[in-house]
């Protein structure tokens, strides 16, 4: 793998998360993580729009001048979102109903127009295939990790209703860490959602700033100090 | 030949477009019988749960007869569905709104039996507290099963309603008005259909019968 390629991947993946970084896409995040399996979902719907999108809009990057550019891409974005939709109705759709008009709403996630218009549109189709790769899988890994938390911490569980994305064989993938129905209510409210993002990001942060700390002592230096992350 | 850009850029646009709207016209051919199916078996799924599936032998989703009327809970039309047996009506399945839920109107799926007695009742879709009042839902409590076998006179009229306001129904902890307007919903189709059974079971079977 060369260095474009695994620079592309660690920024999607983490340097320029669209959730964590970006603060991009928030509506969906927000509103789709009270349980790990409904983020996976919307998080896989959400790749599969991006990596169509950016290989249309590279593919057709020459023909498209820059005062058609905007309304091409929407065009793209929107017939990319419409298809999934409709597929996960025919093929998914006890999810599609728990999504509900979410998936339809992709289409206003700003990630997307937002990686057209400032990595597809300039460059060729195989890395944009791989950004819209590398960017997508950053944001479902972030919806499932808040999915997770919320669950865990709202219901007790993980994994609940994996059957609506597995079949029907998934419906027993349920881990209950703690039984009964006495969670944090709060977790798989809205605010829930807030709360934890905000930890994530926090967490990301922390991880970030020890990296840059470790980086910048020298070697030999003693690990004796706390860090002061 | 090279276009003139002012020719060129709604030209493109048009392309796409076009592009665009042949690429969801044909997933929409390919997936629209697939999707209409889903829908069936989910509507189905939803009347099995408040009548046996072996207690009609009829096509119920086509047996159906439309009404309005407030009690229902809402001003629309509703369409409700007939279960027969050898031709002879054995449940109506009324699709009915609790309009004054604590987060808005509760939709709900009531199965009344011919004679009158709950066959059961599921909530739809709703707009409760999650881990309060979502307890109606079936997949979080047993409590909606407390209608199935119950009818108007079983409890008395007085008594239809929940333990708060003395009747025979319980609330949850902490979320009492789910649980109300849920009760008072059934009570209300109840009594639709006592003043109507004769009429809708006829109706259904008027709109089936083949035109002369």
């Amino acid at each position: 793998m060369n260095a474009e390629y695994r620079h592309l991947i660690s920024e999607g993946l983490w340097n320029n998360n669209v959730g964590l970084v970006q603060l991009l896409g928030l509506c969906p995040l927000l509103a789709v993580t009270n349980t790990a399996v409904n983020g996976l979902g919307l998080g896989l719907a959400t790749l599969f729009v991006l990596v169509a999108s950016n290989v249309t809009v590279s593919a057709v990057r020459r023909w498209v001048t820059p005062e058609i550019r905007i309304p091409v891409f929407v065009l793209v974005i929107a017939s990319a979102v419409t298809a999934i939709e409709l597929l996960m109705a025919a093929w998914l759709y006890d999810l599609y109903r728990v999504l509900g008009i979410f998936v339809p709403l992709i289409v206003t996630n700003c990630a997307i127009i937002g990686r057209a218009e400032s990595y597809a549109s300039r460059n060729p189709v195989p890395q944009a295939a791989v950004d819209g790769l590398a960017m997508g899988a950053g944001f479902t890994a972030l919806l499932v990790v808040l999915g997770a938390l919320r669950e865990l911490a709202g219901h007790g569980t993980l994994l609940r209703e994996a059957q609506f994305l597995f079949g029907t064989g998934a419906a027993h993938w349920k881990i209950t860490v703690w039984p009964g129905d006495h969670g944090l209510l709060l977790a798989i409210l809205p605010p829930g959602a807030f709360f934890g993002l905000g930890l994530l990001i926090a967490i990301k942060n922390v991880i970030d700033a020890r990296r840059a700390g470790r980086a910048a002592q020298p070697v030999a230096a003693q690990p004796a100090t706390a860090p002061t992350a | 030949m090279k276009l003139a850009p002012t020719l060129r850029a709604p030209l493109v646009l048009g392309l796409f477009a076009l592009a665009g709207a042949l690429l969801v016209a044909g997933i929409h051919q390919f997936t629209a019988p697939r999707i209409a199916d889903n829908e069936r078996r989910v509507l189905l799924r939803g009347i099995h749960d408040v009548i046996p599936e072996d207690a009609y032998d009829n096509d119920v989703l086509r047996d159906t007869v439309t009404v309005r009327d407030p009690r229902l809970g809402t001003d629309e039309p509703v369409t409700a569905y007939i279960a027969r047996r050898r031709g002879r009506p054995v449940g109506i399945i009324l699709p009915v709104v609790a309009p004054n839920g604590y987060g808005g109107a509760i939709h709900l799926l009531v199965g009344i039996l011919a004679d009158g007695t709950v066959g059961g009742v599921r909530v739809l879709s709703h707009k409760e507290t999650p881990g309060l009042g979502d307890k109606i839902e079936r997949s979080h409590s047993d409590w909606i099963l407390a209608f199935t076998g119950r009818r108007l006179g079983d409890p008395p009229a007085a008594r239809w309603a929940v333990k708060r306001d003395g009747g025979v129904f319980d609330q949850f902890t902490g979320a009492t008005i789910s649980p109300r307007a849920v009760v008072r919903a059934v009570k209300n189709a109840l009594l639709y259909f006592q003043e109507n059974r004769e009429r809708l079971f006829a109706e259904s079977a008027e709109a089936r019968a083949p035109k002369p």
